[in-house]
C-alpha cells in the first residue's frame, strides 16, 4: 500500500527551524508542513502591516527557504506552508527573490490568497450575513468601526489545487493547521470531497503534527523530566497509508519522544467537542481513536471518524481594543510580597491622582501568583526569597499608557526598602480584541484565488 | 470524608494540557488508569472546576468524555480576560491552566497500598 511521509516543519512563527532542517535531510518526507499562525500571530502580522503594507507576513519564512529550498531540490520534497499571515503575496515576492538568488530555476512557486475578507464585510452584511459572534451572538455593530483585519479559515482544496498545478512551494494566508498537512493525502490518494472517514484520519493527523514539538515531547505534562534531548528536538513525521491510517514518529537520533502519552496530549489539544472538531473540509470525531505503541517513537494511530463539513466558514476578525501600559520590578526578602504589595497601593494612588483614563487595571506578583491568580498557594507567601510587582493597565490613550512606567523609578528611593531589578519603561502594547463569526462558505470561494508562477 | 478515604492532588492521578482558543480555554485530562478514571468521572465535575478556577474563569465549564483514551476535555469559557491578544494576564494564552487544575484534590478510596498514588507507575 502507497504510504507518504509528511514532516512538521514550525508550530508557530518564531519555532527553531532546526528540527525542520533535521527532517528536511534524514526524515526521507515528500512534503514538509508549516503552521506559522496561531491566533494571536494575525494580530502581530496585522501591527507589521500597519507600519509597512509590504510586510504582514511570517518574516522567518525567509531564513526557511534559504536554508530549505536547496534542500528541497537536492531530495525533492514539497513544502507547504500559510506563512502568507496578512499579505500572501508579500511573502511570495519574498520567497521568489530567494530562489533566484539562489539560482533554483524551474522552481515553481504557488500562492493562495482570498482569505482576506476586510474589504468585504459590508458587502457580507448586505447579504444578510449578520457577522454576530458565534459563541454569545453579541452584534458586529460595537466594534465594526474598530475592525482592523478579517480573515477567512479556508480549507484545503485551493492548496490541493495548487499541488495539482505542480506547486513546489505552497503559500497560503489564513488557512486551518489541519488543511496543510491533509492537502497533501486528498493529492496524492485522490480522496474523494465525500469520504468524511479518510478526511478525518487526514485532518486528525494534520492536528497531531501542527503544533510541532507539542506531539514529539515538547510541553509534556506527564513524565517530562524523562524525555531527553529537547535541546535538539526531533518534530513530528507521520506515515500515512492510503486507507487514512498513519504512524506518528520522527526521525531517528533526535531529542523528544513520541509516545502514547506525549501524542495523546497533543489530541485533544484546542478541542472543544472530541466528538465535532469542526474544519472546512470534514467534521472530525476523536472519540474512537485508539493510539498503539508501534516501537520506540511510533505510534498508531487510527480510528478518526469523519461527518459531512460544514456550510459556513470561520471568520476572525481583528480589533482595535485599547493599549496596554505595564512595569516590572523586584523586592527582596524579608518580607518581599509585603513591600510589593505596599508599592502597588502608591503606584494606583498615583495613577488616581493624576487622574489617568483607564479602563481596567491589574497587579501580578511575579514568583507567586502571575500565574496562577487567585489559586496561588498562600501557604509559603510570607517567605519569598525575592517577588516582581507588575502593574499593567488597559486605557483608550497611549499616552495614559506610557505613563505608568514612569511612576516606578521613584519608588527606589520613596517607596518601601530593597527594591532592585526595574525593568525599564516598557513600550505600550497595543491590543486586539478577537471576534469569531461564520460565514457561509460560497461567499468566500468565490473569491479564492490560486496562483502559481514559475522562477 | 468518609474514613477510609483520602484526599489526593490531581497532579498523581492524571497528565493534562491546555490551550487557548479566543478566550476560551481548553483543559484536557488523561487518567493513569481505569480505576482513577473512574473515580475522575464521579469527582472532577464541570460544577468542581468551576469551582477550583473561581476568579479566573468567568463562563461556563463544560465537560466532555473521552473513556476511549481515559480523557475528559474541560473547556471554560471567558477565562482569558479577553482573549491571547488583548488580555492584561501574564498567561495569556492559557497554557498554565492545566498546571493550576493539577492542585485540585479528589477523594479516593483509600485502599492502604497507595495504589492510586503511585498509578504512574513511580
Amino acid at each position: 500500500m502507497k504510504t507518504i511521509r509528511i514532516g512538521a516543519a514550525q508550530g508557530f512563527y518564531g519555532d527553531s527551524l532546526l528540527p525542520a532542517l533535521e527532517t528536511a535531510r534524514r526524515g526521507g518526507v515528500q512534503y514538509l508542513c508549516f503552521d506559522s499562525l496561531a491566533e494571536l500571530t494575525l494580530a502581530i502580522l496585522q501591527k507589521d502591516r500597519q507600519r509597512d503594507p509590504a510586510r504582514g507576513y511570517a518574516a522567518d519564512i525567509g531564513a526557511a527557504m534559504r536554508e530549505l529550498l536547496p534542500l528541497a531540490r537536492e531530495k525533492g520534497f514539497r513544502i507547504i506552508t500559510n506563512a502568507g499571515g496578512m499579505n500572501p503575496l508579500g511573502a511570495l515576492a519574498e520567497v521568489r527573490r530567494i530562489a533566484e538568488g539562489l539560482g533554483l530555476g524551474g522552481l515553481k512557486l504557488a500562492v493562495v490568497a482570498g482569505d482576506d475578507v476586510r474589504t468585504q464585510l459590508h458587502a457580507l452584511r448586505a447579504q444578510g450575513v449578520s457577522l454576530a459572534h458565534m459563541e454569545d451572538g453579541r452584534d458586529i455593530g460595537a466594534i465594526e468601526q474598530r475592525i482592523v483585519f478579517a480573515n477567512a479559515y479556508l480549507g484545503a482544496e485551493p492548496i490541493v489545487e495548487a499541488l495539482r498545478q505542480g506547486a513546489d512551494v505552497v503559500i497560503t494566508g489564513r488557512t486551518t493547521d489541519s488543511a496543510l498537512f491533509l492537502a497533501p493525502l486528498i493529492h496524492e490518494f485522490g480522496i474523494a470531497p465525500d469520504d468524511w472517514d479518510r478526511l478525518a484520519h487526514g485532518v486528525l493527523m494534520g492536528h497531531l503534527l501542527e503544533c510541532s514539538g507539542q506531539a514529539s515531547g515538547g510541553n509534556f505534562s506527564g513524565d517530562w523530566q524523562a524525555v531527553e534531548g529537547l535541546e535538539r528536538i526531533g518534530f513530528p513525521v507521520a506515515e500515512v497509508r492510503e486507507d487514512g491510517m498513519f504512524t506518528v514518529t520522527k526521525v531517528d537520533g533526535t531529542g523528544g519522544l513520541v509516545s502514547v502519552d506525549t501524542v495523546k496530549e497533543q489530541l485533544l489539544y484546542e478541542i472543544h467537542d472530541p466528538a465535532a472538531y469542526v474544519t472546512p473540509d470534514v467534521v472530525l470525531d476523536v472519540t474512537g481513536v485508539t493510539l498503539t505503541d508501534a516501537g520506540p517513537n511510533r505510534v498508531g494511530v487510527a480510528g478518526a471518524r469523519g461527518l459531512q463539513r460544514p456550510d459556513t466558514l470561520k471568520v476572525v476578525m481583528g480589533y482595535a481594543d485599547g493599549w496596554l501600559g505595564q512595569a516590572i520590578w523586584g523586592y527582596s526578602w524579608p518580607d518581599a510580597l509585603a513591600k510589593a504589595q505596599a508599592a502597588d497601593r502608591i503606584i494606583r494612588a498615583h495613577i488616581d491622582r493624576m487622574g489617568l483614563s483607564c479602563e481596567e487595571i491589574r497587579t501580578d506578583y511575579l514568583g507567586y501568583n502571575s500565574i496562577h491568580g487567585p489559586l496561588a498557594d498562600a501557604e509559603h507567601a510570607d517567605r519569598l526569597n525575592e517577588v516582581y510587582v507588575r502593574v499593567a493597565m488597559r486605557t483608550t490613550d497611549r499616552e495614559a499608557a506610557s505613563r505608568i512606567g514612569r511612576l516606578v523609578p521613584p519608588l527606589m528611593l520613596n517607596g518601601p526598602p530593597a527594591m532592585g531589578a526595574f525593568l525599564g519603561v516598557m513600550k505600550p502594547r497595543e491590543l486586539l480584541g478577537m471576534w469569531s463569526c461564520l460565514v457561509p462558505r460560497g461567499l468566500i470561494e468565490q473569491g479564492v484565488q490560486v496562483t502559481v508562477v514559475e522562477v | 470524608m468518609a474514613q477510609g478515604r483520602k484526599l489526593v492532588q490531581l497532579r498523581s492521578l492524571a497528565q493534562a494540557r491546555s490551550g487557548d482558543k479566543g478566550n476560551t480555554v481548553n483543559i484536557a485530562v488523561f487518567a493513569h488508569n481505569d480505576a482513577i478514571y473512574e473515580v475522575l468521572v464521579r469527582e472532577l465535575t464541570a460544577e468542581r472546576v468551576k469551582r477550583h478556577f473561581t476568579g479566573m474563569v468567568e463562563g461556563d465549564v463544560i465537560r466532555y468524555d473521552v473513556p476511549g483514551l481515559l480523557a475528559m476535555n474541560f473547556v471554560c469559557r471567558a477565562a482569558l480576560g479577553g482573549g491571547g491578544s488583548a488580555t492584561l494576564r501574564m498567561d495569556n494564552l492559557g497554557k498554565c491552566y492545566a498546571s493550576n487544575l493539577m492542585r485540585l484534590e479528589v477523594e479516593l478510596d483509600d485502599v492502604g497500598n497507595d495504589e492510586h498514588a503511585h498509578a504512574d507507575g513511580s
